[in-house]
């Protein structure tokens, strides 16, 4: 379960659906691992606008990884400024750009649980699949 | 030939020897291939995005998403749910690009509002048409369903739902269900009255015209419903005067105990018009 996917993901139960407390999902005994995945540059210069950046920052810190700058990266700091000025989809990709790959396509969960802040209700994941079946009196 | 869904709740009919066989026939592989590139071709996705894959099973059309080219807006980062953890257990051979959620459709999509570009899924919903426990009925997994869809999708998304309608009354209960999310819905039919029917369900959030998706195509008739309906309900409802309104106030007369005339066939007939 990658990075990226876990800013998405919420709690499943009804009750929880209106409290701010149920997303982001908060790793527990998280085993990370780093999978090599080709970067899409232009992928990420789309998905830039709708990540939660402060949920982001938040699951860094929870699993121990370095922490990550308090703004949101702007869609220019994605590519390299070229010489002449082109900044559109012309330069290579930054740093920045390579980082933000690094953490959020490559680094994944492995194995853990998700716990919502909201009801306390843990999610298991295992190989990388969350459970997120639930029994129906929980639904 | 029996349909899987009247036989057993998917996570049960999906099991390890299913999945195995399902994953494993090229025959089967080759027809979701196929609905997979025409719901691709249906979602018209310019930019590499990020998608839903509705019940994915062992990442068949993941697999696609992957690797669309970029010459064609591709490759896709996708995200999948299925309830059937054999099948999740195929992909994770297949070692797909997608995450993978083991989760029930029908309890809802759990991602936050605006989460992803457009939603795929093949074969799958008509799934929620079967109640597996007394307490949850298809109409409310239905709309769990497509409320939470609708949530998910950022403004303007689209999503486009390959599915087997076992007959003209799930069909209306899947789109009603969708249209009351908010949904703006149109149905695809390929091979349209042969066995191999193929039924896409394209929605797009916002309800706006859903036609546009088919406008680049060729060898598709648009039926709109949208206008028609609306000519039909005046032409139905009853006109006064006219023989139907006759015949039911004569009723009503002859329930509360007038003297009524007989009916005949000349009863409220068209009489003409002299001067």
């Amino acid at each position: 379960m990658k990075l990226l996917t876990l800013n998405f993901l919420t709690c499943a139960r009804k009750t929880c659906k209106s409290s701010p407390a149920s997303f982001p999902l908060h790793p527990k005994d998280a085993e990370l691992e780093q999978v090599e995945t080709e970067m899409n540059a232009v992928f990420l210069r789309n998905i830039l606008p709708r990540l939660e950046w402060e949920a982001m920052r938040s699951i860094t810190t929870e699993l121990g990884l370095p922490n990550l700058p308090a703004e949101t990266p702007a869609s220019e700091d994605l590519v390299e400024k070229d010489g002449d000025g082109d900044e559109a989809t012309g330069g290579p990709p930054s740093q920045i750009a390579r980082d933000l790959h690094a953490l959020l396509m490559e680094t994944c969960i492995a194995s853990g649980k998700l716990v919502c802040g909201n009801c306390g209700h843990e999610y298991a994941v295992k190989e990388g699949i969350a459970n997120f079946l639930l029994p129906s009196h929980m639904v | 030939m029996s349909r899987p869904e009247d036989n057993l709740p998917p996570d049960l009919f999906y099991n390890d020897v299913e999945s195995r066989k399902y994953t494993t026939s090229s025959r089967i592989r080759n027809i979701q291939a196929d609905m997979t590139h025409r719901a691709l071709e249906l979602l018209d996705l310019r930019e590499p995005s990020f998608i839903l894959d509705i019940g994915c099973g062992s990442g068949l059309s993941g697999e696609i998403l992957s690797n669309v080219e970029p010459e064609e807006g591709g490759p896709h980062t996708w995200v999948g749910m299925d309830i059937s953890s054999s099948m999740l257990a195929q992909a994770l051979e297949r070692d797909v690009e997608g995450d993978m959620l083991l989760a029930d459709i029908g309890q809802g999509v759990p991602f936050r509002p605006g989460s992803f570009d457009a939603a795929i899924s093949i074969s799958a919903i008509q799934w929620l048409c079967n109640a597996e426990s007394s307490d949850v009925s298809p109409e409310s997994r239905l709309k769990r369903f497509f409320d939470s869809l609708y949530a998910s999708l950022k403004r303007g998304g689209k999503a486009v739902c390959q599915f087997y309608p076992k007959n003209a009354q799930q069909r209306s209960m899947i789109s009603t269900a969708a249209i009351k999310a908010g949904f703006g819905a149109g149905i695809l039919e390929d091979d349209p009255e042969t066995k191999s029917v193929k039924v896409y369900l394209v929605l797009s959030v916002g309800g706006g015209d859903v036609t546009g998706a088919v406008s680049g195509m060729q060898d598709v008739d648009v039926y709109d419903s949208r206008r028609r309906e609306r000519k039909r309900g005046k032409e139905f409802a009853e006109k006064k005067g006219g023989k139907a309104w006759i015949m039911r106030k004569k009723g009503q007369m002859e329930a509360k105990g007038k003297v009524v005339k007989a009916s005949s066939k000349y009863t409220g007939r068209k009489r003409k018009i002299v001067f």
